[in-house]
């Protein structure tokens, strides 16, 4: 049978609407039929979720059921969502879920990205002094470059810079507090 | 909401209109940054309260984001129709999730010019999406993080120190950061050179796919490759990687585009030229046929088989013979049948010269 509707494909859906005691039939393809908006095609779609749900239970072989139970158990007190639920939804439930989950993250974060440490950009005031701290890290890797290569006086220069940072972090995590 | 006024500009994108750089091969640069405010639940698991709280929020930085580059505006999902919702979706302003969201206070701030959309409680609390013409994708992450500083100035992200801007999906984590080209790739798939160039660079950490969206098909020899990785790499690194590999393609593209005019010359001649006499006369034209005989007709410019037409037209009507486009140009709902009449009549009369303004009667 062809479609009603577009006459050229295999009419596939069968529609049967009762109104008011009358009967109406119709046969259409499955492309009119989902333009008709007449039967919402709502297959079991395979979400990224369900890719991240396998990712997490990888963690959980046999062996390992004791501390997946432990970790099953772990919920974030902000909004309630579970470890387990996080890993029916692969979804996290707000950010303090990063800090309640904590640890059990890394093996799914690695899985996904092969990496379980941000490089990129630090927001100037959620970063907090992360901005500043990590460029004294930079400097005392110079400061090492320099000694090791003898040049004292530039060594002292960024010994100097180094100071002056640690004092400018010291200021904002007491700002913080 | 009344069905007279039009709320948003018909007025063709920024993107849209001019070719940038390496325009001929690559449409369009986009990045998009996700970000969260700390300690607010998601907006799947907000409470209404919260979320219109959130909005609120967003909405107060909208003198501050307009006096920065030219005035934003703020769009609610439920205050927009579903014909208007589809046009954003279109012209590629908000994500289909966005416009199906109409229940958690879901809103689009938009520039002017629509090179800046934030949207608001989409998957994320923020999405800062940046569209640019052509290939500069370090412009638009520069545009985007702007926009990111500005909101951040007075806004509470949640960012730790280990997983750096924390989204609702992992996948997203780190720097939040989505970047994505969209290339016309019509000789490399008439070479059928496309899929094993394309199986490369999935290779290397990038997805493939059709412009529109997850899951969407190549479609008028259109596609789109992005980042996956978002986690252990700078914003500029995974930009500069993108870049590479999308200058890679221009590249082959350029050579296979040569070789058809090389070997083929006539051949191809012939089919670009057939193709712009149907977009000419046809009367009824549905949109895969449109985008197929579209992107013949812009490599025929390209290759300079065809001069009596604007490559810019072309890349316009690619994207706005769209259904919902259609329908919110002629101001009234239209059938397929209607739309493939009136999709034919929008594209024979760009190719005449006409803007696309005026108002059918």
């Amino acid at each position: 049978m062809l479609c009603e509707n577009c006459k050229e494909r295999q009419a596939t859906v069968h529609l049967t609407k009762i109104i008011n005691d009358e009967k109406y039939v119709q046969h259409l393809c499955e492309k009119c039929a989902r333009e008709k908006g007449e039967f919402d095609f709502e297959f079991p779609s395979f979400s990224l979720q369900n890719l991240l749900s396998g990712l997490m239970n990888l963690d959980a072989q046999p062996a390992g059921q004791v501390m997946g139970f432990a970790a099953q158990k772990l919920q974030c007190d902000n909004c309630g969502l579970t470890y387990a639920q996080f890993g029916q939804l692969g979804r996290f439930g707000c950010s303090r879920c990063y800090d309640a989950f904590g640890e059990r993250l890394v093996p799914l974060l690695r899985r996904i990205h092969g990496s379980t440490q941000h490089l990129g950009k630090i927001p100037r005031r959620a970063g907090g002094t992360l901005k500043l701290r990590r460029s004294i890290e930079e400097l005392r890797q110079k400061l090492q470059e320099a000694v090791a290569r003898e040049e004292f006086e530039q060594a002292a220069k960024l010994r100097d810079q180094i100071r002056e940072l640690e004092e400018q972090a010291r200021e904002g995590e007491n700002n913080e507090q | 909401m009344n069905s007279k006024q039009k709320k948003l500009s018909l007025k063709v994108s920024e993107w849209l209109r001019s070719p940038g750089p390496d325009g001929d091969i690559v449409l369009s640069s986009r990045v998009r940054l996700a970000r969260n405010l700390r300690d607010i639940p998601f907006p799947y698991l907000a409470s209404d309260s919260q979320s219109a709280a959130v909005l609120e929020q967003v909405r107060s930085m909208i003198p501050a984001l307009s006096a920065a580059h030219g005035p934003v505006r703020v769009y609610t999902m439920d205050e927009l129709d579903s014909l208007e919702r589809q046009v954003l979706v279109e012209k590629h302003l908000i994500s289909p999730a966005l416009a199906n969201n109409q229940q958690h206070n879901s809103a689009v701030l938009l520039r002017d010019d629509e090179i800046i959309s934030i949207m608001v409680n989409e998957e994320d609390h923020l999405r800062i999406q940046c569209l640019l013409p052509g290939l500069q994708l370090e412009r638009a992450l520069q545009l985007a993080e702007e926009y990111d500083d500005l909101l951040e100035a007075k806004l509470d992200y949640a960012f730790n120190e280990r997983w750096g801007y924390l989204t609702v999906c992992p996948t997203n984590v780190g720097t939040g950061l989505r970047a994505s080209v969209m290339m016309h790739l019509p000789a490399l798939m008439l070479t059928k050179q496309a899929s094993r160039i394309l199986q490369a660079i999935a290779q290397v950490g990038l997805a493939v796919r059709g412009i529109y969206g997850e899951g969407s098909e190549i479609k008028g020899n259109l596609v789109q490759i992005s980042n996956q990785i978002t986690l252990g790499q700078s914003s500029e690194e995974i930009v500069r990687n993108l870049y590479g590999v999308a200058k890679q393609v221009v590249e082959q593209e350029t050579q296979a585009r040569q070789i058809l005019l090389n070997e083929g010359r006539d051949r191809i001649a012939d089919r670009v030229n057939r193709s712009l006499g149907t977009l000419r006369y046809a009367r009824l034209i549905s949109s895969e046929e449109a985008m197929q005989l579209l992107s013949d007709v812009r490599l025929g410019v390209d290759l300079g088989l065809i001069e009596e037409v604007d490559g810019s037209i072309l890349k316009e009507l690619l994207l706005l013979h769209r259904p919902a486009y259609l329908q919110y140009l002629t101001g009234r709902n239209l059938d397929s049948f209607e739309r493939d009449r009136a999709r034919a009549k929008l594209i024979r009369l760009r190719l005449a010269g006409k803007q696309l303004h005026e108002r059918e009667e």
